[in-house]
């Protein structure tokens, strides 16, 4: 009897002993047995969030920028439904999240008992994995398990519902390394895992002529190891490479093989060698509808390789070549050891012609934007703040729409794990909880997240905890007071009738800065800009600076829902094409 | 495959039914997680069974019958792979050899003119009495889901009749030991 402890104290043990330094939350009834033991102790920091969906996106930051676990404290009821939003955008951008929700005592469950929730059925499709311990004893080995399943294979987030009961009874607490976890719960591949097909692989990239390699967020999941495996095979093979939004950093951008982001607001020349390619290696990459446009017409002419951890993402939505399953750094090491081992040489005749031909449509400059008169472009602003920024240690984090295309567009990334965005489920309100994360996990680095002014309404009262943690997080707006990507579509698609997408009413957002004794800083011209930027990367505090852009300037290049890669659309000519509005309409 | 609001519209195969085996670890909510998945990925479900079938390991068998092409299929066993209780997925309809039954219940209304013919019919198809109080009569049928079929659509033009069906469970028929 004497070992044995509350579940509460159970809780923090497992939290201390799988290394976690920091925890994200909100307290409330159903936790408060928690939340008394997390302060009596003084190993585990918490941040106190304003609103739980801040909670989860500031773990999810605080993961993605440092390869470690989040972990979110939240209550029952309210506590855990504000956490579904962060909870789905994690399982689709695959980040490790281990979410601990507390539940009214067993007796009351089933009862409609006040902030009961059914949370393990709520978050069952946007979990990985959830539990609902019953028994105090076995606590400590669902939290072992859990963290284990968010890390494991494809990562992801995993609940542990808490009764109060479990949480003030007592129990025994087993350790970590007295767990066994099954392996048909765990993804573990054997060690020649694979092996006869990377030699295929390995074998077709040797002899492909207009090769090009399709990076996704799987190699930066992989760890930072797997970037430089990525750059060195690539390197090697003297390749063009594209990377997807969530790819960003795997290769730099300043590599002389990248052609930059692919897809919807990708770059032309990436979407034209991906159609034209012969030979396509997908590493980590899901050819998600953002990427691949129009099915039918996606790369026709070439054979594809697929390396993924998650075999669901095989022949999904387009059918590969060459599958293979595994963690890309010991795939892509095994790779480089066959390319040296039989000694395989691509054509570089071939592949020369392959580069003269990207060559040329770099030349169309599918970023181009007229930057005359004296009002800023909100490109222009995202250059300069990678000019005034490139030297420092920077994470860059995004809200969801325009700005994050234009971010993603000219915000250069050299290295993994500094570009934070929500690409999958596309959360508004994502970037600047994430922003604060990153800043909890990062103190001495410069985190700025780029926003919208729609978007960052959607979370703004987490200023209020980056004030009270002395966070110094950078929030660059880029106000044109419309919901610029819904305005865009509207005018393309819905022939400019502009549907309650224009922000009416919003707030001075100097003033609001100063209301939260943060800073506030504004530009409203081109000779302003500067300026404002090097005052808020100098600030000490939080900054918000506003910076108005033109109203009406649209993202491109573009591929239309229902287009091919071929198919982009450029600033040029932005004019309606109806016949593919008509299709495109219907899509997403 | 061909899910994403991208497709083109061109079928890649033809649309077949398969019997799925499901080994799960039983414990609570592991059946809403395997007919969630199917909900939520807007597969089919046509029937669908449960039992545990190992005491000491605690391993429930779910045997799922669904509809699809082959592309969805396999699109559907990785899925459940992904379901962190799940141990294995079995396509018998892949495994060449299986067998499936099934058991209907079947309420039969009987009357004098019609009694004859009904206790002939079930004969024919081995239908077993199991319940006979109070002249209600209650036949068990068992076998495939073809058989079962024929019988109720044959009764059924007799006299009324209700009717409750368990759903196919199969076994593959291979032997386990030439496998391993």
């Amino acid at each position: 009897m004497n070992n044995e402890i509350t579940g509460a104290e159970i809780v923090l043990k497992s939290l201390a002993e799988q290394g976690v330094e920091v925890v994200f939350g909100y307290p409330g009834g159903a936790v408060l047995p928690i939340y008394d033991t997390l302060f009596k102790q003084n190993s585990i920091k918490h941040v106190l969030v304003r609103q739980e969906g801040g909670a989860i996106h500031a773990a999810e930051g605080y993961a993605r920028s440092t390869g470690k676990t989040g972990v979110v404290l939240v209550t029952s009821g309210p506590g855990a439904t504000n956490v579904v939003t962060g909870l789905t955008d994690a399982m689709m951008d695959s980040v490790p999240i281990v979410c601990i929700t507390g539940q009214v005592p067993q007796h009351l469950i089933g009862s409609d008992a006040f902030q009961e929730c059914d949370t393990t059925g709520i978050t069952r499709p946007c979990t990985k994995h959830n539990y609902l311990v019953k028994d105090v004893n076995k606590l400590s080995s669902v939290f072992h398990e859990a963290f284990t399943i968010a890390q494991n294979g494809r990562p992801g987030p995993v609940l542990i519902d808490i009764p109060k009961d479990v949480q003030f009874a007592s129990g025994t607490y087993e350790e970590k390394n007295k767990i066994i976890i099954p392996s048909h719960r765990l993804f573990e591949p054997s060690p020649d895992f694979e092996k006869n097909k990377i030699e295929e692989a390995v074998e077709l990239i040797s002899k492909a002529k207009k090769p090009i390699f399709y990076i996704g967020g799987g190699c930066i999941n992989s760890g930072p190891k797997a970037s430089t495996l990525v750059r060195e095979f690539i390197n090697m093979v003297g390749s063009p490479v594209t990377m997807t939004l969530m790819g960003l950093g795997v290769v730099g951008s300043s590599d002389k093989n990248s052609l930059g982001m692919l897809g919807m607001h990708g770059m032309y020349e990436a979407n034209m060698a991906m159609h034209e390619c012969d030979v396509m290696i997908n590493i980590g990459a899901r050819f998600d509808d953002r990427v691949t446009g129009r099915l039918d017409a996606f790369s026709p002419n070439s054979k594809k390789i697929h390396i993924d951890i998650d075999e669901s993402n095989i022949n999904k939505t387009i059918n590969v070549d060459v599958p293979i399953i595994g963690d890309v750094k010991q795939v892509v090491e095994k790779m480089i050891t066959v390319w040296k081992e039989k000694k395989f040489q691509i054509d570089d005749k071939a592949l020369k012609l392959w580069w003269d031909k990207i060559n040329k449509w770099k030349q169309v400059d599918c970023l181009n934007y007229n930057n005359e008169g004296k009002q800023i472009k909100p490109q222009y602003a995202v250059q300069r703040l990678y000019e005034l920024t490139k030297n420092t240690k920077t994470f860059i984090t995004t809200e969801v729409g325009q700005h994050q295309m234009w971010a993603a567009q000219f915000y250069k990334f050299e290295e993994p794990n500094r570009w934070l965005t929500s690409g999958g489920l596309g959360t508004m309100g994502y970037g600047f909880p994430a922003a604060i994360g990153a800043q909890v996990g990062h103190p001495d680095a410069l985190v700025v997240d780029i926003a919208g002014d729609a978007s960052i309404l959607m979370n703004i009262q987490e200023m209020s905890t980056a004030v009270q943690y002395r966070l110094p997080v950078k929030i660059f707006i880029l106000n044109n007071e419309y919901m610029g990507m819904v305005r865009q579509w509207q005018e393309l698609l819905h022939g400019g009738r502009y549907s309650e997408s224009y922000t009416d009413s919003l707030p001075d957002f100097v003033k609001l800065a100063e209301s939260y004794k943060a800073v506030g800083l504004r530009a409203k011209t081109n000779d302003e800009l500067d300026d404002v930027i090097t005052q808020m990367i100098e600030t000490k505090n939080t900054v918000i600076a506003d910076i108005w852009v033109t109203k009406e300037e649209n993202c491109f290049p573009m591929i239309q829902s229902g287009s091919a890669h071929n198919e982009m659309m450029l600033s040029k000519d932005q004019k309606q094409d109806k016949k593919s509005a008509e299709k495109g309409k219907i899509l997403v | 495959m061909n899910k994403s609001v991208y497709a083109s519209p061109d079928q890649v195969s033809e649309t077949k039914r398969h019997i799925l085996t499901v080994l799960v670890d039983n414990e609570p909510g592991v059946l809403a997680r395997v007919i969630g998945m199917f909900s939520g990925r807007g597969y089919n479900i046509d029937s669908l069974n449960v039992a545990e079938v190992s005491n000491d390991e605690n391993i429930s068998r779910i045997t799922i019958v669904t509809h699809g092409t082959s592309e969805v299929v396999s699109q559907i066993e990785k899925q459940l792979l992904r379901i962190v209780p799940v141990h294995s997925v079995t396509n018998l309809d892949q495994e060449g050899n299986s067998v499936e039954a099934e058991v209907a219940l079947v309420y039969i209304y009987i009357s004098e003119t019609n009694k004859k013919k009904v206790y002939q019919l079930c004969d024919l198809y081995r239908a077993r009495k199991i319940e006979n109080e109070n002249n209600t009569t209650i036949f068990e049928i068992a076998g495939a889901s073809e058989r079962v079929n024929r019988f109720i659509k044959e009764i059924n033009e007799i006299t009324k009749v209700e009717i409750v069906r368990s759903g196919p469970v199969a076994i593959s028929s291979i032997q386990k030991n030439e496998e391993e």
